[in-house]
C-alpha cells in the first residue's frame, strides 16, 4: 500500500469522542478537497464504525481505547481503519445484517454496517472474541473543483 | 438539542445540532416525557437545525414511530438535509414517518410563548 499521508490516533472509547473522531478523519480528508457529499458520506460512515466501538466493544469491561488510521492513498482513494480491543463479535455474518441489533433496547436501529457499506466503497471487517474488531473502509473522493465530478 | 413545542393537536420538537449516539438519549427522553403527558395526534420532529445524523438518528425515529402507533398517533419529520434524507433512504425509515420539506415553524412563533420549552 503506497500511503502518501497518514494520520493515527488513539482515544477513550467515550461517546463524546464521536463527534471528535468523525470530524477528525473529515479534516484530514479535506487535503483531497472532495464534494460536501462524498465528505458527508465519510463523516457519517466513520461516526457508526466508532459509534459501534463505544456502544458494543468494553460493554462487560472497563472503558478501553479505539485507534483510528487514517491513510491518503494513491487515486484521491481514503483508507480508514477503526480498531478496538473490546469484546469481539462472534457472528460477523448476523452483525452486518441490516436491522439486526445485539443492543435493541439501546435504540440502535441495527444499521450501522448497512451505512458504512452504502457510504464508501469497500468495507472489511475482522474480529477475534476477547481481542476485539478492526473495521477498514475506502472510499475514492472526487475533487469538488474538479468540473467532471458533476458538483 | 431538541426544543420542543405542545399545541393541543400536534407535539413539535425542533431539533438542532448533531444527532448522534452521544446526543441521541437525552433528546429521546425529553421528547417521550412530552409525548406521554398529552398522547399527541400528531408528533413532528423537525430536523430543520440539525447539521448531522447517523443510523442514531434512524433508531429515534424508529422508536418515535413505535411509541405514537402504540396510541393511534401518527409521526411526521419535517425539513430534512439531503444528507439526512440519504440516510432516512438507506435504511428504509422514509417509509415509517410522513416526510416534509420547507415547512417554516419556529419554536416561538410570532405574537405566542411556546407552552413548554425545554433547552438541552
Amino acid at each position: 500500500m503506497n500511503t502518501l499521508n497518514e494520520l493515527k490516533c488513539t482515544f477513550p472509547a467515550r461517546s463524546e469522542n464521536e463527534s471528535f473522531a468523525r470530524t477528525m478523519v473529515c479534516a484530514f480528508a479535506a487535503q483531497l478537497d472532495p464534494t460536501v457529499e462524498q465528505l458527508a458520506d465519510l463523516r457519517t460512515a466513520v461516526s457508526e464504525a466508532v459509534t459501534n466501538c463505544i456502544v458494543h466493544a468494553y460493554r462487560n469491561t472497563g472503558i478501553g481505547s479505539i485507534t483510528v488510521t487514517v491513510r491518503l492513498l494513491p487515486d484521491s482513494v481514503i483508507y480508514v481503519r477503526i480498531a478496538d480491543r473490546g469484546c469481539g463479535i462472534a457472528d460477523i455474518e448476523q452483525a452486518m445484517t441490516p436491522l439486526y441489533s445485539s443492543a435493541p433496547a439501546e435504540e440502535r436501529a441495527g444499521l450501522g454496517f448497512t451505512v458504512m457499506q452504502s457510504f464508501t466503497d469497500q468495507l472489511t471487517v475482522t474480529s477475534r472474541p476477547e481481542r476485539g474488531t478492526t473495521v477498514t473502509m475506502r472510499k475514492k473522493l472526487l475533487n469538488g473543483t474538479d468540473p467532471e465530478a458533476g458538483c | 438539542m431538541v426544543e420542543l413545542r405542545q399545541e393541543p393537536q400536534k407535539l413539535t420538537a425542533f431539533l438542532s445540532g448533531e444527532l448522534d449516539h452521544h446526543h441521541a438519549k437525552e433528546i429521546r427522553e425529553q421528547i417521550d416525557f412530552a409525548v406521554r403527558e398529552q398522547f399527541p395526534p400528531v408528533v413532528v420532529l423537525d430536523f430543520g437545525h440539525v447539521t448531522f445524523m447517523d443510523s442514531s438518528g434512524i433508531g429515534l425515529i424508529m422508536g418515535r414511530s413505535r411509541l405514537t402507533e402504540e396510541y393511534g398517533g401518527r409521526l411526521e419529520i419535517h425539513n430534512p438535509s439531503q444528507q439526512i434524507r440519504k440516510v432516512l433512504r438507506i435504511s428504509g425509515a422514509d417509509r415509517l414517518a410522513v416526510i416534509r420539506s420547507r415547512v417554516t415553524e419556529t419554536p416561538q412563533q410570532e405574537g405566542k410563548e411556546p407552552e413548554h420549552e425545554y433547552a438541552q
